[in-house]
């Protein structure tokens, strides 16, 4: 008991800023998601192993039906892996930011919501957390690049780990701003089914965006993920993308910085309104 | 109480839709004072508490610290917090350590000095031996403990609790209290929380008795209990709503009806209950008692209704 009576002002005396409590904040809430992500390794191995079964199932299924017009070259297992290197990063975000739902009325987000650092924080450290894990995931996914056939030398690391970054922090603060506008797992299933997954489905990932019908062609540009998608098959290839394209690294890049920059925006509006809900 | 006026609410209104969940709430609280809100579930107790956190935002009010409007939406004045909440927030993945590391920093408490601390509390709350387990291993006495540890690590002014004692036992609530009394002799740590119990109000200097939003009484519990006056005798038998019925037709008494027992507050228990067994047919009733006034008793004569 006695040990607790210090002298009073010790703590108040050096209070530290406000800025860098938020700076703390985002600090801890990014170790604390790569410290239980390591420490629940079928978390690790179930994030990987269900895209790493859709390329190999659907990449040989449809390998034998498959042919992109000007790409006579590339099989469907090839042109697929880019596409799951994305699925890798959504199911990642899908999974770090639905966590979100439970621990802010029943774990430790209560004590980030009543410490001193602001709801940006909040949503920033969650964001990021969710992007470290997802780049993880990635990197693991990205060593198996030459059974699809890329040449690791070939390939342009710095716009791949680039797109990936942005794509990962737009993708996991749209997953934070479902997860605390709707504050309801069910609900989030049910966005991620009807939304999320199909978005990813017209991104370009599983089928090319031009010589389908019209309609996917106008999704395929309103679609922030087809521009992640398209940059990342880019990156892969080192720079040129087989196939019929009127798009560039900068368009691609461009599109899913601003993608990013809009999301975590709209994250941090949803959870700084004090709404009803604590 | 010194330092009177440390902390005000001065007419905090917080309303859901057509609801009002808190109705013009005011009250002032002491410095080294142990404040407590009792009311049962939905009579505005958690509103409180997510007013008082900056969880939500008033709708009309304001929250004073020291002359000073201190809304606790504001990081500075969370900054001046200790917040324990009836589901811990702790992470149960991580051990007891990274716990308190990870909280310690969402202060700006790091490196040696938190080390310091974080061995400090351990030792305050008994769980230095289980410090490099994982949470999820912990009892619901143990998490809550850990969660008051945590909680100190910034040497809070003011602790605000919600529901402290659910979830854990006598024994554990007794050593919990021991220590936050402790803790409000020695560093004059202003302590507030939200009960439904009875026995934990108790511990409070004085209490806020809430009901529908609104705060209906607020005193000592000596002076509450006062209130009562006298005696309050239970009557237990088959059919209370009969058997207050007959007590009414024999002695022209109102008795409530309470939670399924019958409670009659008389000055004199001890000369009312031989009258009272004499009158009613033998087996009438199955168990007669006598009690002083507790603080549940004191929320029966305010409203009419059981704190449960």
């Amino acid at each position: 008991m006695d040990a607790v009576v210090a002298e009073r002002p010790t703590v108040e005396a050096e209070a530290p800023s406000l800025l860098r409590l938020n700076v703390a904040t985002v600090g801890v809430l990014v170790s604390r998601d790569l410290r239980r992500f390591f420490r629940q390794l079928s978390r690790v191995v179930g994030a990987l192993v269900q895209p790493l079964i859709f390329w190999l199932v659907i990449g040989s299924g449809l390998s034998g039906s498959f042919r992109m017009q000007g790409a006579d070259g590339v099989g469907y297992v090839q042109y697929f892996y880019p596409g799951i290197v994305m699925l890798v990063v959504l199911f990642t975000s899908i999974f770090t930011t639905m966590s979100v739902i439970e621990d802010r009325h029943k774990g430790f987000l209560q004590a980030v919501l009543v410490a001193p650092a602001s709801r940006a924080a909040l949503v920033l450290g969650k964001t990021l957390g969710g992007v470290a894990i997802a780049l993880v995931q990635a990197a693991i996914f990205l060593a198996l690049a030459p059974l699809a056939g890329f040449d690791v030398r070939v390939i342009e690391w710095p716009l791949l780990f680039a797109l990936l970054l942005l794509i990962g922090i737009g993708l996991s603060s749209m997953g934070f701003a479902i997860a605390w506008w709707l504050d309801s797992t069910q609900g989030y299933h049910i966005v991620m089914s009807v939304l999320l997954i199909p978005l990813w489905i017209v991104s370009g990932a599983m089928f090319p965006m031009t010589g389908g019908p019209r309609w996917i062609a106008v999704v395929g540009r309103a679609n922030p993920m087809a521009y992640a998608v398209a940059g990342v098959r880019r990156a892969l290839y080192g720079g040129v993308a087989p196939g019929r394209s009127d798009s560039t690294a900068a368009l691609e890049l461009g599109v899913t910085l601003a993608f990013a920059v809009a999301m975590v925006l709209v994250a941090v509006a949803v959870c700084s309104r004090r709404g009803d809900k604590p | 109480m010194a330092d009177a006026g440390f902390l005000r609410l001065e007419g905090l209104t917080r309303r859901f839709g057509e609801r009002v969940a808190v109705d013009r709430l005011t009250v002032d609280i002491a410095r080294g004072e142990v404040f407590g809100f009792l009311g049962p579930n939905g009579a505005g107790k958690s509103t409180t508490f997510h007013l008082l956190t900056g969880l939500l935002a008033p709708d009309a009010g304001r929250v004073l610290l020291e002359g000073i409007e201190a809304p606790p939406t504001d990081g500075r004045v969370r900054r001046r917090l200790g917040v324990v909440f009836q589901d811990p927030s702790l992470d149960d993945k991580l051990t007891a350590l990274e716990n308190l590391k990870l909280g310690a920093a969402l202060y700006g408490l790091t490196g040696r000095r938190a080390d310091a601390r974080i061995a400090e509390l351990l030792g305050l709350v008994e769980l230095g031996d289980r410090a490099k387990e994982p949470v999820e291993r912990y009892s619901g006495g143990m998490k809550r403990r850990l969660e008051i540890a945590r909680v100190l690590l910034h040497e809070p002014e003011i602790l605000v609790m919600d529901e402290p004692s659910r979830g854990i036992d006598a024994p554990t609530q007794r050593r919990i209290w021991e220590q936050l009394l402790e803790l409000r002799r020695t560093r004059r740590m202003t302590i507030l929380l939200t009960t439904h119990q009875p026995e934990e109000a108790e511990y409070c200097d004085r209490l806020a008795v809430l009901d529908h939003g609104r705060v209906i009484a607020c005193d000592t519990p000596e002076q509450l209990r006062r209130e009562v006056g006298g005696d309050v005798v239970i009557l237990d038998g088959d059919g209370p709503e009969e058997l207050a019925a007959e007590v009414r037709a024999r002695f022209g008494f109102e008795p409530r009806l309470v939670d399924g027992t019958i409670v009659i507050e008389t000055p004199r228990g001890h000369e009312l209950i031989p009258r009272l067994v004499e009158a009613l047919p033998p087996g009438r009733l199955r168990s007669v008692s006598m009690r002083r006034p507790t603080l549940a008793d004191v929320f029966v004569h305010l409203t009419g209704r059981g704190l449960n």
